[in-house]
């Protein structure tokens, strides 16, 4: 963390300190038009330094640390916040226009903004089970605050139940984490050490078993409530709906991946520990739950955005499906799927927050004819919605495929429940599609001014993935597979 | 002086699961916040209890956090928004108290027996401290889903909280807890704020949650 004694550049301050200085820049910058640009300049800047994590990667500290599978979040992470603060400049600029929200306003948001991308960094690479916890109740908290920035009576709803539901996930994996301290500290002994990640996966075979396995319950369900697994999903969709696009696109592209990669760290401790439980079933079990029941509630939504919330659930189930499996092809696939689902999601987001502010409407059966009136749109928020649906050759088909088939070899019985489910999915998805993108064009067909750029990125890279995967990539993600287990 | 203490710390930790089964029962708006600060206080001397025989200063921050904020701020100010919605008459509860109270008991003994088997090797003052702690917090967690009431459900969730901070106070040596209670005393402070917000800045008509149900799932 010292920058004098290491002259050069030193990546992991850099992805905290741009996001903090840019939060308290931009709460006291006047005008929208630039802090709107100064919001994208920082996520680009904090998203090459990002990048240098593949390079360099600083020694482990009591605090922060950085392995290859947090510069997998990291990257993936800064490069969708830039995406979106793109998508978000066009976005506000025509919420402003049309009196929806006001410069004061996006100040606030902006700053917001700015926060949640330094909280989520800081969960990415703490290596204090305490601080990471502290840094998802920021980033918790951030979002909240966003998503009920409308002020309208179902914006407030929506931001009280995530409120709710969100505390109270965090108050179980606080009750995890301490119950995982009160394991370490016969081991390693009491204070800071005791919550140093890395000093409980090298100690965790000596720990108290029947501890670890009740805190591993508390942890997957407090962390679960944030990655919107089934029965504790409830407050997602109205997050997602009820808030700017630009941060449905930002909950579903990170947020529920910063709760995963939570899970996924205490997954790997207690695998370290031979006589604890096995993580995976109840991983799996959650994950398949949330999987099918999404798939099923996918045909009863009537809003466009409570629709695609829906069908984040769906994936984040299969993610963490995957995930629960193990092993290292599943791994491989969760991880690819979990990249390819953010990419995926936060472009169909883009399209979704231009098509809404166009149509005036979320209410799915007044959006019909999109290709017709709107082609760009229209026509991306078509490929969107085939690869979410996991059509060849786009991305998710090969990750889903990969999961599937590793399925099918070791529990062919779950594969069947996972085929259903994603099958019934896919019905919902093109029955809407259909609706959406093609017949008469609905009311609303002015022009739209907006930002093609980072939906077709988007777009491009999940078409490229699901063509041709560069073998530095593959094994880059064949090592984070063999770091899970 | 070991047993002394252990048993000042077992009494306190034990009046805190009968406080939360009392909270289950409370029916009026007011008694309900009076219990509450009452759990709060118990808290505190609780926590206050900690610092001095586990010999942490810093713990003594928590204690106060505690106090100023759950035992007298917040039952002030909550107060204050009951008086003016008018809402001190009753509370709607779902469910009878009767089935309420007797879930309420066996999620106690619940957690005494899950708690008491995981931690079979520690030392019994931990022990004991979790396992009540983990009773308050499922004690809170059931008392959220039988309140109707806005109001009702953030009493619910600071009692659970307090189980939290309780455990966090038992974990002998644990760090951050004073971080965490500050963390924990910021998300109050936006709960409070937030149900003011809905009352006060948009002109709700109420804060009754049941009048939230229609938007739940889709609007029409």
């Amino acid at each position: 963390m010292n920058l004098l004694s290491n002259p050069p550049f030193d990546p992991i301050a850099a992805i905290l300190f741009i996001p903090a200085v840019s939060a308290l820049v931009l709460a006291f910058l006047p005008g929208y038009r630039l802090t709107a640009r100064l919001n994208v300049l920082a996520t680009l800047l904090t998203f090459l330094a990002a990048l240098y994590l593949l390079a360099d990667r600083p020694a482990p500290s009591a605090y922060l640390f950085v392995d290859d599978l947090s510069t997998v979040f990291v990257v993936l992470g800064t490069f969708i916040g830039f995406t979106t603060a793109v998508f978000s400049a066009s976005y506000v600029a025509h919420e402003v226009e049309i009196g929806r929200l006001t410069p004061g306003n996006l100040r606030f948001y902006h700053a917001m903004y700015q926060v949640l991308m330094f909280a989520m960094n800081l969960a990415l690479i703490s290596n204090n089970i305490g601080l990471m916890w502290v840094a998802i109740e920021l980033a918790t908290l951030t979002t909240i605050m966003m998503v009920g920035i409308y002020r309208t009576y179902a914006a407030l709803e929506a931001a009280w139940k995530y409120f709710i539901l969100g505390s109270v996930g965090i108050a179980l994996a606080l009750f995890g984490t301490i119950l995982v301290y009160m394991a370490a500290r016969p081991v390693i002994g009491e204070g800071q050490d005791a919550m140093v990640w890395t000093a409980l996966v090298a100690r965790a075979q000596y720990f108290n078993p029947d501890l670890l396995n009740v805190a591993f319950i508390f942890l997957m369900l407090g962390y679960g409530t944030k990655v919107g697994l089934a029965p504790l999903h409830a407050w997602l969709p109205d997050a997602h709906a009820e808030g700017p696009t630009p941060i449905s696109a930002i909950l579903s592209g990170l947020l529920l991946n910063v709760a995963i990669y939570a899970v996924l760290r205490f997954k790997i401790l207690l695998a370290a520990n031979s006589e604890a439980i096995a993580p995976g079933p109840l991983m799996v079990t959650l994950g398949l739950l949330s999987l099918v029941f999404a798939g099923f509630m996918l045909y009863r939504r009537r809003d466009i955005k409570r629709f695609f919330a829906y069908s984040s659930i769906e994936h984040m189930g299969l993610v963490t499906f995957a995930f629960g499996m193990g092993g290292p092809l599943a791994n491989f696939a969760g991880l690819l799927h979990m990249t390819m689902h953010s990419l995926t999601k936060s472009a169909i987001f883009f399209a979704v927050g231009h098509i809404a502010q166009v149509k005036r409407t979320q209410r799915l059966s007044e959006i019909t004819g999109l290709t017709e009136s709107h082609p760009l749109l229209g026509w991306g928020l078509v490929l969107g919605v085939v690869a979410i649906a996991g059509m060849p050759p786009l991305g998710i088909f090969m990750s889903e495929f990969l999961i599937v088939t590793s399925t099918f070899a070791r529990e062919p019985v779950l594969a069947i429940v996972l085929v259903l489910g994603l099958l019934v999915a896919v019905g919902a998805l093109f029955l809407r599609l259909s609706q959406m993108a093609f017949g008469t064009p609905s009311a609303g067909t002015g022009r739209v001014e907006a930002s093609y750029v980072p939906m077709f990125a988007h777009l491009a890279l999940v078409l490229a993935a699901g063509i041709f995967l560069p073998a530095l990539l593959v094994v880059w993600f064949q090592n984070v597979a063999r770091l899970l287990g | 002086m070991e047993t002394f203490a252990f048993d000042v710390a077992h009494m306190l930790a034990g009046l805190m699961v009968l406080i939360s089964l009392m909270l289950l029962y409370q029916v009026r708006m007011f008694a309900l916040l009076n219990t509450f600060a009452l759990h709060a206080v118990v808290l505190t001397l609780s926590v206050a209890w900690q610092a001095h025989i586990q010999d942490a200063p810093h713990l003594y921050i928590t204690a106060a956090i505690a106090l100023v904020l759950k035992a007298i701020i917040i039952p002030v100010a909550l107060h204050r928004v009951i008086v003016r919605l008018g809402i001190g008459r009753t509370i709607e509860t779902v469910g009878s108290i009767g089935s309420t109270m007797l879930i309420g008991l066996g999620l106690v003994a619940l957690s005494m027996v899950v708690m008491l088997h995981a931690t079979a090797g520690a030392d019994p003052l931990a022990r004991e401290d979790l396992a009540f702690a983990l009773s308050v917090v499922l004690l809170g967690l059931l008392m959220m889903v039988t309140r109707r009431n806005a109001i009702g459900q953030v009493i619910a969730f600071m009692s659970l909280e307090d189980g939290l901070i309780l455990a966090a106070a038992g974990a002998k040596g644990m760090p951050f807890v004073v971080e965490i209670s500050v963390a924990f005393a910021v998300l109050l402070a936006f709960i409070v704020i937030g149900v003011f917000l809905f009352r006060i800045r948009e002109r709700f008509d109420d804060v009754d949650i049941e009048a939230l149900q229609e938007y739940r799932g889709e609007r029409q």
